[in-house]
């Protein structure tokens, strides 16, 4: 079934807010392996001019995954999550999510689109502080693959 | 360590040190809880067959996050890194042993801007010997970067 058109432009409420913690970001680094210290130790972060440990460069998945699963199991969109595979995803950051943010998404339908036989939706998810500082905006491209005929 | 390269360094065609990353199923677990992404194509070889995988597969996330590693690992500072995109074309198939299997990443400083910023082209491949003959897993792997002067 193809997805609701009326969908695009839709922009759904901002998150709860997520709050970075230390030990989520030395987690997320060790699971991707990235050993840089900026990731664990204050003290290198804040030779870096960070005021707190950063995160690495692909941790905001983590709640800008959680941000879309609203759309995603919104049945008026039609969306059958185990036909689902990853096509794109793009990051540009304002500047880099550290301990202690409080930050909240908001994630809008860009297009969805169809493609030999498969569904192509793709979201924006701009992500700022609490406070409104903007932080990162993050694109993601889910493909939604056909069913065999 | 962190490389800590400057924007003197570089030219267009300049090369960062590849790297090689093996790949598991405990990495796969590790990154599944890192990152709240518990699909089952990522850890049941049951449902990843089901929906028409050759198997498991890695999650795309934890390939982007292995990726920009040779990023993070040339510059000084991960917070250089100001926009990183990828489309995952094919899927990271992770066998159930103790080897895993080997993703291969390379990047090229493809562009330079005035302003300090440089586009790095980042190569991802699996399979193939030492990167030779593999498959392109990623393409349009690109990370834009600020460089100190």
């Amino acid at each position: 079934m193809p997805l609701d058109q009326s969908f695009v432009g839709r922009t759904y409420p901002p998150t709860p807010p997520y709050e970075v913690g230390r030990e989520k970001i030395r987690e997320f680094a060790d699971a991707v392996g990235d050993p840089h210290p900026a990731y664990r130790d204050v003290a290198a972060a804040k030779e870096l001019g960070h005021p707190d440990v950063i995160a690495p460069p692909t941790f905001p998945i983590v709640f800008t995954y959680a941000a879309s699963q609203r759309l995603i199991n919104d049945p008026e969109l039609g969306l059958d999550f185990s036909r689902v595979v990853h096509g794109d995803q793009k990051f540009v950051y304002t500047r880099p999510v550290r301990a202690g943010d409080q930050l909240t998404c908001v994630v809008t339908v860009e297009t969805i689109r169809s493609m030999a036989g498969n569904d192509i939706i793709t979201t924006r998810t701009d992500v700022t502080t609490v406070d409104g500082e903007p932080v990162l905006t993050a694109w993601s491209t889910l493909v939604v693959r056909g069913e065999e005929r | 360590m962190a490389g800590g390269v400057r924007y003197a360094d570089v030219e267009v065609g300049t090369q960062l040190p590849p790297k090689v990353f093996t790949v598991t199923r405990a990495d796969l677990v590790r990154y599944a809880g890192a990152s709240g992404d518990f699909n089952p194509i990522h850890w049941s070889d049951r449902t990843a067959r089901a929906v028409g995988l050759p198997g498991v597969i890695a999650h795309g996330m934890l390939t982007m996050g292995l990726a920009i590693r040779v990023v993070t690992e040339w510059v000084a500072d991960p917070a250089a890194i100001v926009e990183y995109g990828v489309r995952f074309t094919r899927p990271v198939v992770v066998p159930d042993d103790d080897t895993g299997t080997q993703v291969t990443v390379s990047g090229v400083v493809k562009k330079t801007f005035d302003d300090g910023r440089v586009q790095i082209d980042l190569t991802a491949t699996c399979g193939g010997e030492g990167g030779d003959g593999g498959e392109k897993v990623l393409t349009q792997a690109r990370a834009i970067v600020k460089l100190p002067s």
